[in-house]
């Protein structure tokens, strides 16, 4: 079985972050960058269907940065091999997809495994466009998955319940969480990582869909105000109980 | 933000994959263990498992190839969750397998390496009822006849020594008088199948409690030469040096031990409201966490760098004394400001204060007490001269 995961890199969920100068990328300056939380169901999905019927699994990441540590960690999980695609630039979901179906366009994958979303930018988009480009049916969020043979059957969460579908390989799933239990990578696995192959692919040029004109943190309002018994405090206190609060 | 400290991408990688480990597997059982005073063989087969027990021998052997930093990192990472599990992993890759990959012979490594990184565990036995801090004191006796060593003695406090998967333990005895009139020692490798020895489990700890700690007793012990790790009259020197990089391991095991004081503590100060605020923005709570909070960023600068040392192969006797010294003076800090800070609640053992209040206490005490180590320390520096 020849199984492909595209992972992507992101921020540490614990990691604080600031807006770059130009107000439309993050800085990444200290910050902390692991693989994609629900990337790890999918690659837990594959290795464990390769353990199951044999093949391989290489997991894929398009980014900006250098991203062969994320590779690493998805080596470390049990993938054997690992392509990354450098950008120029931050791609757009768009551009993302183009490269990732480009570059795997001949290589006859059998399942094509995202996670559910990054969560960095919570496109959601990528699984679908990449099955459409390549003309591949694909189920989003998928939290429990059966392969015999070329059919796949796929359990769903929808509002309120469970959906199930039927497809034929190849497809491409995008994993929620529940999907399984990801393995701890074992140290001499992280070890060994080191020594699997990561194939350098050229950027596939083409336009960006979507601009980003600007990214802002959620204002942090600060909410108490100490206010004491002077005459002018207690006009602040009865404008503000009328105008701020319009409790009165 | 935090410092990087030049870690690798594994290091990091490693130290988010152990701490996963021990939050997941090892916190939820620790207070019931610690309860029971119970070693547990389901812990110990997946540290095994997760290539724990082999941390820094060879693939060839069976082992996880660490360097000596990934190894640091992962018994501070599992002390910061629960130090009997730490003391199990600390011990038995610095004192117990150490030795014999440094010492042992090609085919002692090739006997026993494979099985210590696959799930058995190893003892060192150096301490005894009367040579403790005074190791010089050893009694236990080994002498020769026609080839075979007869040995006779006790050894006392040792870790991991009698549970039912340990295949032995290193032993030091005295084996005759060197030409100036000193003792001379030599270790030996004694298989726990060996009729000649008992290991007997001590119970009724204060700390540590589901780590393994037991007595030997040799009555007539008999081992041949092939059983003398390394050579005749070395057992002294290796133990000291032995002892030098277990101390790291004491010292991973104090700031790990102080990380998860000072979290446990930081949570609850930020949560639990009196007179109105949470209890964190009182100076007196707040001074007592930014202490801790420096205490550790500058211990694990100092300990990574001894770690590096170490692994360059650099004579490290002052550098892990003091290693081992402040990050075990730390956690002592660490601890108490905890249960202060839970006030009550610290004194329960619900909560997790008083098991770090317990736990820390081993680390001014054992591989050298905190006097040893100023010892060591003073004679470095030249005070005695
Ligand atoms: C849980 C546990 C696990 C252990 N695991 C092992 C193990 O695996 N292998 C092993 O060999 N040992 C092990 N030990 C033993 C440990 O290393 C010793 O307990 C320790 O070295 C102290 O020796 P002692 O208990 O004989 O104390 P003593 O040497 O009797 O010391 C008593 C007190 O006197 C002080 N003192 C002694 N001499 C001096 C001096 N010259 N100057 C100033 N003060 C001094 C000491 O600091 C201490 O405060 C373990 C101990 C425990 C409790």
């Amino acid at each position: 079985m020849n199984l492909l995961v595209c992972v992507s890199r992101v921020p540490d969920t614990a990691t604080k972050i600031f807006v770059g100068p130009d107000g439309k990328t993050i800085d990444s300056k200290g910050v902390k960058y692991i693989l994609n939380p629900y990337d790890e169901f999918a690659l837990e999905e594959a290795i464990r269907l390769k353990e199951k019927n044999g093949g391989e699994v290489t997991a894929l990441t398009v980014s900006a940065d250098d991203a062969t540590d994320i590779l690493r960690n998805a080596l470390a999980m049990g993938a054997d091999s690992a392509i990354f695609i450098k950008a120029p630039a931050e791609p757009d979901s768009y551009q993302v997809a183009h490269n990732i179906a480009n570059s795997v366009k001949d290589k006859n994958f059998d399942l094509i495994f995202f996670g559910r979303q990054s969560v960095d930018f919570d496109s959601f988009q990528i699984p679908s466009m990449v099955a459409e480009l390549l003309n591949i049916p694909s189920v989003s969020v998928v939290s429990k998955l059966e392969v015999n043979g070329s059919k796949v059957i796929a359990e769903r969460d929808i509002e309120g319940g469970k959906e199930t579908v039927e497809l034929s390989t190849p497809c491409a799933i995008s994993a929620q969480k529940g999907l399984n239990e990801p393995r701890y990578p074992k140290l001499p696995d992280i070890m060994k990582a080191k020594k699997k192959p990561i194939e350098e692919v050229a950027f596939f040029q083409v336009d960006a869909a979507v601009e980003v004109i600007s990214i802002a943190l959620p204002v942090n309002k600060r909410v108490g105000k100490i206010l004491g018994d002077s005459d002018s405090d207690i006009n602040e206190i009865v404008r503000s109980l009328h105008e701020d609060a319009k409790v009165i | 933000m935090s410092i990087n400290r030049n870690l690798t991408n594994e290091q990091i990688f490693l130290r988010d994959s152990v701490r996963r480990f021990a939050e997941e597997v090892i916190k939820p059982q620790a207070k019931d263990l610690d309860e029971k005073e119970e070693f547990s063989y389901e812990i110990t087969a997946q540290m095994a498992e997760m290539g724990f027990l082999g941390a820094f021998l060879p693939e060839k052997y069976g082992g996880s190839g660490l360097d000596y930093l990934s190894y640091i990192i992962i018994v501070e990472e599992i002390a910061r969750v629960d130090s009997s599990q730490a003391a199990t992993i600390a011990a038995h890759n610095s004192l117990g397998t150490g030795p014999i990959y440094d010492y042992g012979s090609d085919e002692q490594k090739e006997n026993y390496l494979p099985q210590l990184a696959g799930g058995k565990l190893w003892g060192f036995g150096l301490t005894e009822p009367e040579a403790g801090s005074d190791a010089g004191n050893t009694k236990t006796r080994a002498y020769q006849e026609q080839g075979e060593w007869t040995i006779n003695g006790s050894k006392i406090f040792i870790t991991n020594a009698s549970t039912d998967i340990t295949l032995g333990s290193t032993v030091l005895a005295v084996t005759g008088q060197q030409p100036d009139g000193r003792k001379e020692f030599t270790s030996f490798i004694v298989e726990n199948s060996n009729p000649g020895m008992e290991c007997r489990q001590m119970k009724g700890k204060m700390m540590w409690r589901s780590s393994n700690t037991s007595e030997l007793y040799f009555s007539d012990c008999k081992v041949t030469n092939e059983y003398i790790l390394g050579k005749r009259g070395d057992g002294f020197k290796q133990m000291l040096a032995t002892l030098d990089k277990g101390r790291l391991s004491i010292a991973a095991m104090g700031l790990g031990l102080a990380q998860g004081a000072f979290e446990s503590a930081l949570n609850y100060a930020k949560q639990r409201k009196t007179f109105g605020r949470a209890i964190s923005t009182y100076q007196s709570n707040a001074f007592k966490l930014a202490d801790i909070d420096m205490g550790i960023e500058l211990a694990r600068n100092y300990l990574y760098e001894v770690c590096r040392m170490a692994a360059r192969g650099e004579k490290i006797t002052k550098e892990s004394a003091i290693a081992k010294l402040y990050c075990s003076e730390l956690a002592h800090k660490a601890a108490d400001h905890c249960v202060q800070i839970h006030g009550g609640y610290g004194l329960m053992k619900e909560y997790d204060a008083e098991r770090f209040y317990r736990d820390q206490k081993l680390l001014e005490i054992g591989e050298g007490t905190s006097e040893i180590q100023r010892l060591v320390i003073s004679r470095i520096i030249g005070c005695f001269d």
